[in-house]
């Protein structure tokens, strides 16, 4: 028997039985997920219903047998009671999501012109272009962030021309606030933004933008009749590149921030590590992963809806 | 849809030298880096003609088209358009449209919404527009399809929005690249037809570029053939398939069957050709300006020549061979026969009868006779 009847029949036993090489394909991709992603979760949220204690690990188990044999579950709702009852931790997610909508907004502004002209050019500066956008990914994210405090300090590199040029005397304190954190986050998430966008503006079909030429359009109006609506798609894709992980975001804050930038994932840190307070701490995650995923869903029903139509 | 234009006095206005053309192209060329698209191209159009660019792939018909359209600005040479220079006038600006070979409908746009797209770039107001959109759209024969997007609409029907599309500004010119490319045979040759009934019922005048033959000769009041940048000739269809005047015409238009050989006797109302090759002596019946032994090629349509078994009484204008292979196709039968020297010529035979019982078939032995004025003699 040689290999292709061994693999035919192997196949065909499998089929009998009920297995598709289908549930193959998309089991890889399931059991991924189950095993970092919603085991991890689900682990947090345990956490997030116990007590704080003086132990290790520092919360209470969720159940316990008492001696008379009854098992005893135990929720603590307290965590999430806790988070409304102090009002840094609904200023810090909304201070967030503030700080994640207009980096996106900003990003998306910048990310635009360029994915729009590395799209346009010719194929071999196009993947220059596309070479240096992605090169820094090469270098720590770490390092990259911190080069940026080289750059904004007070004697920094920013300010050092500015006062040589005479255009200030005194020093720019940028260190520190929150447009160093935006900088930061700018920076380095604008990536995410021009390669979705570019992977949608490429598949433009020019001969579009000829045809609405053709027909009186001037450019400014063909880019907002013709362009733009049909790059919603890479602008939604890659906004939630941008905007999902900036709310999380705890280094760039941490490192560009001062003491009054607030973010929840600077919060939650300082939760784990400084207080030691896991259940608190799990709690926040939970209500931050909440908080994301319900928009996300709406977004995409709203997106299956809108295909549904059109198709 | 009112006529904006006079109504063509002159169906042939080509013909008469007082006739102002409507477009006017001269020396026109566009180069690409090192290669030359479009190669010092003059050429007048006339009003409400319906011309056809005809030429294989990257022959430049579509640059001139392009150029036409404005989407290519010449290297050097002239556009005129109803006697305005439009050199320097951006595509937004041009009396023209295009019917684009993708159609490039907006694919998140209605089928109106698309119609009425060129309308709402003049400010036109949205009641009067949408008029003319229900009324071109009735002309394409699209009404009751106004709300559907693009991609719910056939190959069919896109092309009929594209149509409406770039007629709803009653252009001075419209300009169509393989109008009918997409299309299957059965509804390319139903939309020919209804192609040039608006043709005639709008009196736009069109230039269609099409690298179908068949297509060119059916659309069309003249037809431009396109070699390499440049065009070989120009006339009415009829003029291109009879008259070819170089072997590349010839060729590019339906079949032909091709003899080099050398003149033998030049007069003045005939000229005996010999061709080695196939060992035959041509009769032309008309004079011919040439030299005795001069090289040339004698080219003849399949259709112009007899199929026998009986070796004919003349001296000349036939050939033997063998078939070699018969394609039945129908309304016709076409024969590949096989000269002793191992040249294919292609003959066609109608069909008359339903039955044929004395067919000629495979393997014998025939001749191939024509008339003395049923081919073309080609210098070049």
């Amino acid at each position: 028997m040689n290999a292709t009847t061994l693999i035919a029949n192997v196949m065909r036993l499998l089929n009998r039985s009920g297995f598709r090489a289908r549930s193959l394909v998309i089991a890889v991709p399931f059991w991924w997920l189950f095993v970092f992603f919603l085991i991890p979760f689900a682990v947090v949220a345990k956490i997030s219903f116990s007590e704080a204690i003086i132990a290790r690990p520092p919360y209470s188990p969720l159940y316990t047998w008492t001696e008379d044999g009854v098992l005893q579950l135990k929720l603590f709702f307290s965590n999430y009671a806790y988070l409304l009852d102090d009002t840094l931790y609904v200023s810090a997610y909304w201070s967030s999501i503030k700080v994640a909508f207009f980096s996106t907004v900003i990003a998306l502004l910048i990310a635009y012109p360029m994915a729009y002209y590395i799209a346009r050019t010719t194929e071999r500066r196009r993947n220059v272009l596309l070479m240096l956008i992605i090169l820094p990914f090469w270098t720590s994210f770490l390092l990259r962030v911190y080069a940026w405090i080289g750059i904004l300090k007070t004697n920094g590199i920013i300010n050092n021309i500015l006062m040589s040029v005479g255009i200030t005397s005194e020093p720019i304190i940028m260190m520190q606030t929150n447009f160093a954190v935006y900088v930061g986050i700018v920076y380095t998430y604008l990536p995410f933004m021009i390669l979705p966008l570019f992977t949608n503006l490429v598949k433009l079909d020019p001969s579009l933008l000829e045809a609405s030429a053709d027909l009186g359009a001037r450019p400014m109006t063909t880019f907002f009749k013709i362009t733009l609506p049909l790059s919603v798609p890479g602008i939604i894709a890659g906004s939630m590149l941008v905007f999902i992980p900036v709310i999380g975001e705890f280094v760039i804050p941490a490192l560009l921030g001062g003491p009054d930038t607030l973010m929840i994932g600077k919060v939650l840190w300082n939760e784990f590590f400084s207080n030691r307070d896991w259940p608190v701490a799990s709690a926040v995650a939970v209500v931050m992963l909440v908080l994301l995923v319900i928009p996300i869903m709406l977004l995409r029903n709203a997106q299956n809806a809108s295909a549904g139509a059109a198709s | 849809m009112q006529n904006q234009q006079p109504a063509a006095t002159n169906p042939k206005p080509w013909l008469d030298p007082n006739e102002q053309p409507f477009i006017r192209i001269s020396n026109l060329t566009k180069k690409f880096d090192d290669f030359t698209a479009v190669d010092n191209v003059s050429l007048d159009i006339y009003r409400q003609e319906l011309f056809c660019l005809l030429g294989g792939s990257g022959c430049g018909k579509s640059t001139l088209l392009r150029m036409l359209a404005g989407f290519e600005t010449p290297t050097s040479g002239r556009i005129e358009i109803d006697g305005q220079d439009v050199a320097n006038v951006p595509p937004y600006d041009r009396p023209t449209n295009m019917m684009f070979q993708s159609y490039a409908l907006f694919p998140h746009m209605s089928v109106e919404k698309n119609v009425a797209y060129g309308l709402m770039r003049d400010g036109m107001a949205k009641s009067e527009a949408n008029d003319r959109v229900n009324e071109m759209l009735k002309l394409v024969q699209l009404d009751g399809f106004a709300t559907r997007k693009p991609d719910q609409l056939s190959g069919g029907q896109r092309q009929r929005v594209a149509l409406a599309r770039s007629l709803i500004k009653q252009p001075k010119l419209l300009l169509l690249d393989e109008p009918l490319g997409a299309l299957d045979k059965k509804l390319r040759e139903e939309t020919q037809f209804e192609l040039i009934n608006i043709q005639e019922s709008l009196g736009v005048t069109f230039i269609v570029v099409t690298h179908d033959q068949e297509e060119a000769m059916t659309l069309s009041t003249r037809i431009g053939v396109m070699d390499v940048g440049e065009i070989v000739q120009i006339g009415e269809p009829r003029d291109i398939y009879e008259f070819p005047q170089s072997r590349f015409v010839a060729d590019f238009i339906g079949s032909v069957n091709m003899f080099e050989g050398n003149v033998v006797d030049d007069a003045e109302n005939y000229v005996r050709i010999h061709c080695k090759q196939a060992d035959c002596h041509i009769h032309v019946a008309h004079g011919v300006s040439c030299t005795e032994n001069q090289k040339l090629w004698f080219a003849i349509r399949p259709e112009k020549m007899t199929l026998s078994r009986e070796k004919p009484e003349s001296n000349y204008n036939f050939v033997e061979g063998k078939v070699d292979e018969i394609a039945y196709m129908g309304n016709l039968s076409v024969f590949r026969i096989k000269l002793t020297s191992g040249d294919i010529i292609r003959v066609t035979k109608s069909n008359l009868l339903r039955r044929d019982e004395d067919n000629i078939s495979w393997d014998e032995t025939v001749y191939l006779s024509w008339e003395d004025t049923a081919g073309v003699v080609l210098m070049q």
